[in-house]
């Protein structure tokens, strides 16, 4: 499908639901904003670990950073700043004054990720993921101990600006800006710096410069996600964003199949909705799901699922050209 | 076109602590023209590969290109500057087909970054087709077209060693470093890389250093030959001038067997 016409298509029924969220009960309605808040994570974390092969963790670093800055945004600077700017109204006006604060909040985490990653990621897999995870920690540990936002209690609340369109149109973005980012010859750099790296150099690509923009970008949707996540609950702390909420979204994107950016979506829906169902064997619960997850990995049932995704793909396909396969 | 040689390295050494890969090593290579370099397993010629792309830096000397120092310089500046190499060890990008292993070689002169590439607009699609016709020229010339969809793994071994030459071709280099082409070819598919890189060079003028161990292969295309032992250069002329010199043949069969191994090298 051309990605365009997904953006688009993604879009409208990002605004369709938000126009029949009327009739959608609120439980639903959170489970559908969480799901939307999960794919932002995991596609734009797959652009790290799965096109360009840098096992990070910290991705919830980002979102932590995202989530605070938007919350210190609406909750102190802006109503400063603009005391008569309604945030809960339902006018369009009101609406919108969210997407600023979305994308600075992406910002600021996409700074968090040159600051990391530029001097960092000249290391190599285990090294790179011990820098990656005491910056997760370094977060966390800052967050705690700033009382400007609450330290170790958190903030609380955050105004309720998420919703469904503002969850779902995000997820849709970073679904096209990922996809048509790999699916372009110059996106094919991440894949070659992942397959080697030295070749790669040899070609002339500028390796360092290709991982430090994985790592910029994914770093700008999990802040953006941070943002949405914060005005969905309301309510933050940095317990919230440690590492374990790290490793949970590198779960989706090896789950969904590294490097295949619909399949990570596909995998942290999946999960979102798998953590709901589990609610009810509460004490259970993190039993059945690492069996789960433990299972997947054995199984992997993306892998066995590729070939026919591919053939349904170029059934769909109209333009596909009449190659023999390999 | 200048006078100045396309390729000269200047007395470079290379240490790695108190190993002497290589010492003292000079070489000139001049627009267009095909160089051997040859020797002994562990001789030094794949350091000196190194060093020539940047991989390592010379620990003494200095390596000019097109009379600029590139010292210090990391392999994609270099590759950027003109100079495209293979690999002993076949390093193709295995999760891109054959096609997508050739464009990615085209990435470092692209008008179109990330955000066009995200946009998709105008200038964007007429890029992404000039390389894929480009791409598929190359292919098509060294007859590898009909693989293009195909995983670049799953090529015959031959092939992939011609993918590889296609790829570092494809950067549009002056000068062309190959590092055992021949490595476990079979003999047809060492008088076809014969041919092949008699293609390169009346195709596209490519300056070319061919590190190879099989004579025949070496002895038959090349203009010039450099021999290197225990990372010393033993000897440099043209081929029969090379084949006669009886340091070379001791260095490569032992002092001993001289008499005979000058017969056999004949």
């Amino acid at each position: 499908m051309n990605p365009r016409l997904g953006l688009a298509l993604g879009l409208a029924l990002a605004m369709i639901l938000q126009l029949c969220s009327g009739w959608i009960d609120s439980y639903t309605t959170q489970v559908i904003i969480f799901a939307a808040i999960n794919v932002t994570l995991a596609v734009s974390l797959n652009l790290v670990m799965g096109e360009t092969g840098q096992f990070s963790l910290c991705h919830a670093a980002f979102m932590a950073v995202g989530a605070y800055t938007s919350a210190l945004l609406t909750g102190k600077a802006l109503p400063a700043l603009l005391p008569h700017l309604s945030w809960t109204g339902t006018s369009w006006a009101s609406q919108l004054s969210f997407l600023p604060v979305l994308l600075l909040a992406g910002l600021v985490a996409a700074l968090a990720g040159l600051i990391v990653g530029g001097p960092s990621l000249r290391l190599r897999g285990d090294y790179l993921a011990m820098v990656t995870l005491g910056f997760g920690e370094i977060i966390r540990v800052l967050l705690q101990n700033t009382n400007a936002v609450g330290g170790a209690r958190g903030m609380d609340g955050i105004l309720p600006a998420t919703n469904l369109f503002w969850a779902i149109g995000v997820a849709v973005v970073t679904l096209y800006t990922i996809i048509s980012l790999v699916r372009s010859t110059y996106g094919r750099g991440f894949l070659a710096v992942r397959d080697d790296e030295i070749a790669a150099a040899a070609m002339g690509i500028d390796t360092t410069r290709f991982k430090v923009t994985a790592f910029v970008i994914g770093a700008f949707f999990a802040g953006v996600a941070g943002a949405l996540f914060a005005h969905a609950v309301e309510y933050i702390s940095p317990e919230g964003f440690n590492f374990i909420r790290s490793f949970e979204i590198i779960v989706m994107v090896i789950l969904g199949g590294l490097g295949r950016p619909v399949g990570v979506a596909i995998a942290a829906v999946l999960i979102t909705l798998l953590n709901e169902w589990l609610r009810d064997f509460s004490e259970y619960r993190m039993v059945i799901y690492a069996l789960i997850i433990i299972l997947f990995m054995i199984l992997r049932p993306a892998e066995y699922l590729a070939p026919y995704w591919y053939r349904i793909r170029r059934r769909l396909n109209p333009f596909t050209k009449k190659v023999p396969l390999s | 076109m200048s006078d100045l040689p396309l390729l000269e390295a200047k007395n470079c050494s290379l240490r790695f602590g108190g190993l002497a890969a290589l010492t003292d090593v000079s070489l000139q290579i001049n627009h267009g023209e095909l160089v051997g370099l040859i020797g002994p397993n562990g001789a030094g010629k794949t350091s000196l590969f190194n060093i020539l792309t940047g991989v390592y830096r010379p620990t003494e000397g200095e390596i000019l290109f097109e009379g600029q120092s590139i010292d210090g310089l990391p392999p994609h500046r270099i590759n950027n500057l003109g100079m495209a190499r293979t690999f002993q060890n076949i390093r193709l990008f295995g999760s891109l087909n054959v096609r997508m292993n050739v464009r990615a070689s085209f990435i470092s002169r692209m008008r179109n970054g990330i955000v066009h590439s995200i946009r998709r607009g105008r200038s964007f699609r007429t890029e992404e087709e000039e390389i894929q016709e480009e791409g598929r020229k190359l292919l098509a010339y060294f007859g590898l077209e009909a693989a293009s969809h195909h995983p670049s793994r799953s090529l015959p071994y031959g092939d992939q060693r011609r993918l590889e030459i296609v790829r570092a071709l494809a950067t549009k280099p002056r000068l062309l470093l190959l590092d055992e082409p021949a490595a476990g070819m079979n003999p047809t598919e060492k008088e076809e890389l014969k041919r092949l890189i008699g293609q390169i060079r009346s195709e596209f003028g490519t300056a070319i250093l061919l590190v190879e161990h099989d004579m025949k292969v070496v002895m038959g295309i090349c203009e010039r030959l450099v021999v290197l032992d225990q990372g010393h250069v033993l000897s440099r002329g043209t081929p029969a001038e090379v084949r006669a010199d009886p340091k070379v043949i001791a260095a490569y069969l032992g002092e001993s067997h001289q008499e005979q191994a000058t017969e056999e090298v004949r």
